[in-house]
């Protein structure tokens, strides 16, 4: 039996791949749509037994996120995982498959006045792509990043081990937590197949103040965080080019139009709006997306070390995030050329590290990508090797797509 | 002695300094357990190190020996994770208790792991800010510890537990290498792996944590139920209305009556039932929710309310509930505490269920818990001179387990697993999901020599291949479950 033969006789629909199904470059031969955990398991256990590179996808809204595979011969498309397995409302927790959308999550949720209190830059993407790339939005600031919402998960790993960890209980430290290491894992160590949450209940109201962007209002919204009016959500968009910036804050809560006029006083900001400005929650662009971390009381510095990397380059980056978190989204446009970025990313990247921050490169254009390190240093990157090595040792997940070689 | 401890027992002191290594067995015996007495081992060697460094030497030292070795911080901890080994090295870190700086601008603390829980809130008072997760123990547990227990605490309800409060962490592998795990750092989330692991992933021998910002308001309000039944209504009926206090405690008629004799905490007479409830942020969101959170509690029964805005009220409201495990040592000669968690709806089915076991088994059980998430801590009374008297104990707090296991619950929720629970893992979890957690464990302690023992009831050698178990869960497939 050859490979196609064997997927095929895995009982899992799998077609033919077609020019649209290639990520990032990379064209897989198949493409499988698994409908539940068990058909996840039995299609993996056929690649593993042909030795095929797999890469999982959702949505598909973040496939140029990271490293191109180095091979992909095996899609594995996890629309057909869309459904919402259980709502235990009382509970306030929620397992769904890995293919429900974060937007179809949320109808689910507001019908019983809850939600996952995790922002996605995405309307399409899913629960499992949410994982695997750890995006996250404003909110991270009171209710944490997707790690700290979930509580339980089941993934197939490359061989089609199918394994379990966490429960649906919010509350557990049973075990390792296996749901923790596959959150910013990009598809690297198997495919996440269900996931369950913590929720939260759905605010009584939400209201938000905004004002220009200057030095001391940037100042002074960060320093919300230091408040106690318990600020949900404390941003800047910053469209650089000589373009007006604009800071704003979220406040949730039944007295959320009293705090957040409190905190209007404090900023200089106007009258509360029940409504966020348009830029809130989005990417500030994707064709080459930066993503900056340092200390909540570098952002000033991190401010000056974006623009003073920014001139000598000859760039004009777009900055848009969390001013109190400490991680904002740096864009620049598809015609960067390749020389000036080559020169930005280093520079910017030893100025943050100063600061003690990172910075990622999560997109790029194909002829800048190849000659930029995506990731920078990290401390454990011995210790992330030996993990992959041991959930994957043929490397055939997703293989390449965090790092060269892992 | 085997030749290996003969020779670290020789060596440790050139490395650390005589007086941070003990070999005396009288002096070793003080390190024979941690807070859970009943398991007891004393330990060949402990080591006393106030260095990093001096961690990754003696980690070193016992890769090369192949000697196993177990950290312990305070020794508090209630599942046996800080057990020693007979055969290994004890590594304390009780001498590793300086704070290096409290940075309130990024609000955040650098400590070491020997540093108690409570130090970190009182060095961050000052700036107006707090250390969140609170375990019952936190005046003496130490930051370590929790660390590696992925500790809770009553206020987790609305504030998360360590895992959610630790930004970074200096940890010396069980190669001996020292290595930082940040949540800056992209990939895998290793730190939040590495939390709750119970030690068996290396020393943690730096940890940065986040501080929280002291709210505005803190309300606790002591409300008394004619019986847990009605507790409970109120429970839910809070959770629905879409608040999320900082704490929702429970205690039953037998805790309180323990609790009354060893504190005289003073709680309603006649009470078959309390609940503090604790409501903290804003001015303006605190009376909102307050209001409710009183209606709902009269409307489910509550004979009488006590609230609290001081702090000198809150501790007399508290002063029952923290006393608790201590306090039935005043009605009962021995006890074990029990750590199930069960989805917060099944509180009524799993309160009546414990109600059953404790009269078929004749054997008192008092409840305390933390009824907001779930947690319970049933206290399984008994009188360990009588002959049997701790086997049948030990059969209902087995038996607790299984009840919440078979609700969609937990072994454990802030205790863990340690020596204790390692024999009811393969009731939570199948042979594939142990297994791929090993894989983690191996990727990060290939010799197995970091805490071995502990969590996993019977830990493969990483070298070994893996049975051939592949697709569903075998229940799942069958039909028996949905999910447990």
């Amino acid at each position: 039996m050859n490979a196609g033969e064997a997927l095929a006789a895995s009982g899992v629909t799998v077609r033919a791949a077609g020019p649209g199904d290639a990520v990032a470059g990379a064209s897989p031969r198949w493409v499988a749509l698994p409908a539940t955990t068990a058909e996840v398991a039995a299609v993996m256990g056929a690649a593993a037994e042909h030795g095929l590179a797999v890469v999982p996808v959702g949505g598909g809204t973040k496939l140029g996120w990271g490293d191109p595979p180095e091979r992909c011969d095996l899609l594995l498309d996890t629309r057909r995982l869309n459904r919402v397995l259980e709502h235990a409302a009382g509970d306030l927790v929620v397992r769904a498959q890995a293919g429900v959308t974060m937007r179809a999550l949320a109808g689910t949720l507001g019908t019983a006045g809850q939600e996952l209190a995790l922002d996605v830059p995405h309307e399409g993407a899913t629960v499992g792509g949410t994982l695997a790339a750890a995006t996250a939005g404003p909110r991270r600031l009171r209710y944490g990043t997707a790690r700290d919402l979930l509580i339980g998960v089941t993934v197939v790993l490359a061989d089609g081990t199918t394994a379990r960890s966490g429960g649906k209980v919010v509350k557990n430290v049973a075990g390792y937590d296996l749901g923790k290491l596959f959150t910013g894992s990009l598809g690297t160590l198997g495919v996440v197949a269900e996931a369950t949450f913590r929720l939260h209940p759905l605010p009584a109201a939400r209201a938000w103040i905004t004002a220009d962007a200057d030095a001391g209002t940037i100042g002074a919204v960060a320093a919300l965080a230091g408040s106690q009016l318990e600020p949900s959500a404390l941003e800047a968009d910053l469209p650089g080019a000589g373009a007006p910036g604009t800071v704003a804050a979220l406040f949730e809560g039944a007295a959320a139009d009293e705090r957040a006029k409190a905190a209007a006083e404090l900023v200089g900001a106007g009258a509360p709006a029940a409504e966020p400005p348009a830029w809130w929650g989005r990417l500030p662009g994707e064709e080459f997306l930066l993503e900056l971390r340092v200390l909540p009381a570098a952002v000033p510095g991190a401010l000056e070390a974006v623009a003073r990397a920014a001139e000598a380059a000859d760039l004009r980056p777009r900055l848009r995030g969390s001013v109190a978190s400490a991680v904002l989204h740096l864009a620049l446009p598809a015609d960067t050329p390749a020389r000036a970025a080559e020169a930005f990313v280093p520079a910017l990247r030893a100025a943050l590290a100063a600061h003690g921050g990172r910075l990622v490169v999560w997109t790029a254009p194909r002829e800048v990508a190849a000659r930029l390190d995506r990731w920078g240093p990290a401390g454990a990157a011995t210790l992330m090797g030996r993990v992959k090595e041991r959930f994957d040792p043929g490397g055939r997940m997703s293989p390449g797509r965090l790092r060269s070689g892992r | 002695m085997t030749p290996a401890l003969a020779e670290l027992s020789g060596l440790l002191p050139s490395l650390l300094g005589p007086d941070a290594v003990i070999t005396d067995p009288v002096r070793l015996r003080t390190y024979e357990c941690d807070g859970l007495t009943y398991h007891r081992a004393t330990p060949a060697i402990v080591v006393l190190p106030e260095t990093a460094e001096q961690v990754a030497a003696v980690v070193t030292e016992c890769v090369r020996t192949g000697t196993p070795f177990v950290a312990r911080g305070s020794g508090t901890g209630l599942s046996g994770g800080a057990l020693p080994r007979t055969d290994g090295v004890l590594i304390v870190t009780s001498r590793m208790r300086r704070v290096l700086s409290v940075d309130a601008g990024n609000r955040r603390a650098v400590v070491e792991p020997g540093v108690t829980n409570l130090a970190i809130t009182e060095a961050a008072r000052p700036y107006g800010y707090y250390y969140a997760p609170d375990p019952s123990s936190q005046q003496i547990c130490s930051i370590g510890g929790n660390v590696a227990e992925n500790s809770g605490g009553a206020h987790c309800l609305k504030y998360g537990f360590t895992v959610n409060h630790v930004l970074a962490v200096e940890l010396v592998t069980p190669d001996g290498e020292i290595v930082w795990l940040d949540t800056m750092d992209p990939g895998y989330d290793l730190l939040g792996a590495f939390i709750g692991s119970e030690g068996t992933l290396g020393i943690a021998t730096k940890i940065v944590v986040r501080l929280t910002r002291a709210p505005e308001v803190v309300t606790t309000l002591l409300a008394a139920f004619p019986d847990v039944e009605s507790g409970g209504v109120a429970v839910s009926a809070i959770i629905a209305a879409g608040i999320v206090p900082a704490a929702i405690e429970m205690m039953d008629a037998l805790a309180i009556e323990a609790a009354e004799a060893a504190v005289r905490c003073d709680y309603p007479a006649g009470a078959g039932a309390v609940l503090i409830v604790e409501l903290d942020g804003p001015g303006a969101e605190v009376a909102g929710q307050f209001a409710r959170v009183e209606a709902i509690c009269r409307d489910s029964g509550a004979f009488e309310l006590r609230v609290a805005d001081d702090p000198d009220r809150r501790a007399a409201i508290w002063k029952g509930r923290r006393s608790a495990f201590a306090a039935v040592g005043r009605i009962s000669p021995a006890y074990l505490v029990q750590d199930g968690v069960v989805p917060r709806t099944a509180l009524p089915a799993v309160l009546a269920g414990i109600e059953e076991l404790s009269a078929r088994y004749g054997v008192r059980v008092a409840n305390v818990f933390h009824a907001g998430d779930g947690n319970l801590h049933p206290l399984v009374l008994f009188d360990d001179r009588e002959e049997g008297a701790g086997e049948r104990a030990e059969q209902v707090s087995a038996e607790i387990l299984d009840l919440c296991l078979a609700h969609g619950g937990s072994i454990t929720g802030e205790h863990g697993v340690g020596v204790d629970k390692s024999r009811y893992m393969p009731k939570m979890f199948t042979a594939e999901d142990l297994d791929t957690m090993q894989l983690v464990r191996c990727a990060f302690d290939p010799r197995g020599l970091s805490n071995p023992g502990k969590i996993f009831p019977t830990p493969r050698l990483c070298g070994e291949a893996p049975g051939v178990r592949k697709g569903p869960h075998p229940l799942v497939a069958s039909g028996e479950v949905d999910l447990f």
